[in-house]
């Protein structure tokens, strides 16, 4: 399965692609706003996202909706500091699959993972 | 004006982030208020506020301090651009966080970040609440200006 990870924070992408613990997981890409998100979508079709909300250019949520749009069975999830339970709800019902709050461990970030790819 | 109860949802971030993003808890001092321009460290993450709140959230430290978060948090780029990306991650998250007690309308934008600057400017007649940082050796603190 291929990974694509949507952050504007180097420092998280990295961490993320570090810490997930799944073989079968390829990184295909890393991005930092919506804009490149769905150009590196385009480009390299992948299955799973794990996506920031606050970005410049194109914010996270928008960019959920363009993605699911181009492949409704990509796998989403949602990697944001934004902790209200409205905005997570708003997220998924844009078709975000799992919502995982910074900060958070290597065990929270497998999990959450996992449990996206059951 | 900031009252004490949502003042405590900022000092809860940050003991979160330190404990959870750097495994180590960090102790946080009591907030104080302050009248004029805050000093700052080198670097400087800010958070501009929005929506039924307006005004900023900053979060700054100096170099020696974000070099040691940086290792704790297993990265090993310390380059000026990482140390601005952390600051700028950490008022992120802090200030993300605090949506679950402020709800969406506490609207947060990304960070912008300043280096290098000792004072940085303020609206006129804003006070700031300073929730001081102290983090192994290293001090830091966490400003909040809200109306």
């Amino acid at each position: 399965m291929k990974l694509m990870i949507v952050d504007d924070s180097n420092i998280m992408r990295r961490r993320i692609e570090r810490s997930q613990q799944f073989e079968e997981l390829e990184l295909v890409g890393t991005a930092g706003n919506g804009v490149e998100a769905i150009e590196l979508f385009k480009r390299t079709d992948p299955d799973v996202v794990t996506m920031d909300l606050t970005m410049p250019r194109m914010d996270g949520i928008e960019c959920i909706s363009l993605l699911v749009a181009l492949k409704p069975e990509v796998r989403i999830l949602v990697v944001s500091a934004l902790a209200d339970k409205a905005t997570a709800v708003e997220a998924m019902e844009k078709g975000a699959n799992g919502f995982l709050n910074k900060p958070f461990t290597d065990r929270q970030l497998n999990e959450a993972i996992a449990e996206l790819m059951r | 004006m900031l009252h004490e109860q949502e003042l405590k949802t900022f000092v809860e971030g940050t003991t979160s982030f330190f404990e959870v993003a750097a495994q180590q808890p960090a102790s946080i001092g009591s907030p104080y208020l302050l009248e004029g321009t805050p000093a700052v460290h080198e670097y400087t993450g800010i958070i501009n506020i929005s929506g039924k709140r307006e005004g900023v959230v900053m979060f700054t430290a100096p170099k020696a301090m974000l070099t040691v978060l940086l290792m704790k948090m297993q990265e090993n780029d310390f380059s000026h651009e990482t140390m601005r990306d952390l600051v700028g991650e950490v008022a992120n998250t802090i200030s993300g966080n605090a949506r679950r007690d402020f709800g969406r309308e506490f609207v947060i934008s990304v960070p912008s970040v300043l280096s290098g600057q000792l004072k940085i400017p303020q609206k006129p007649g804003l006070r700031s609440f300073i929730i001081p940082i102290n983090w192994r050796s290293h001090s830091a603190k966490l400003v909040v200006s809200l109306t």
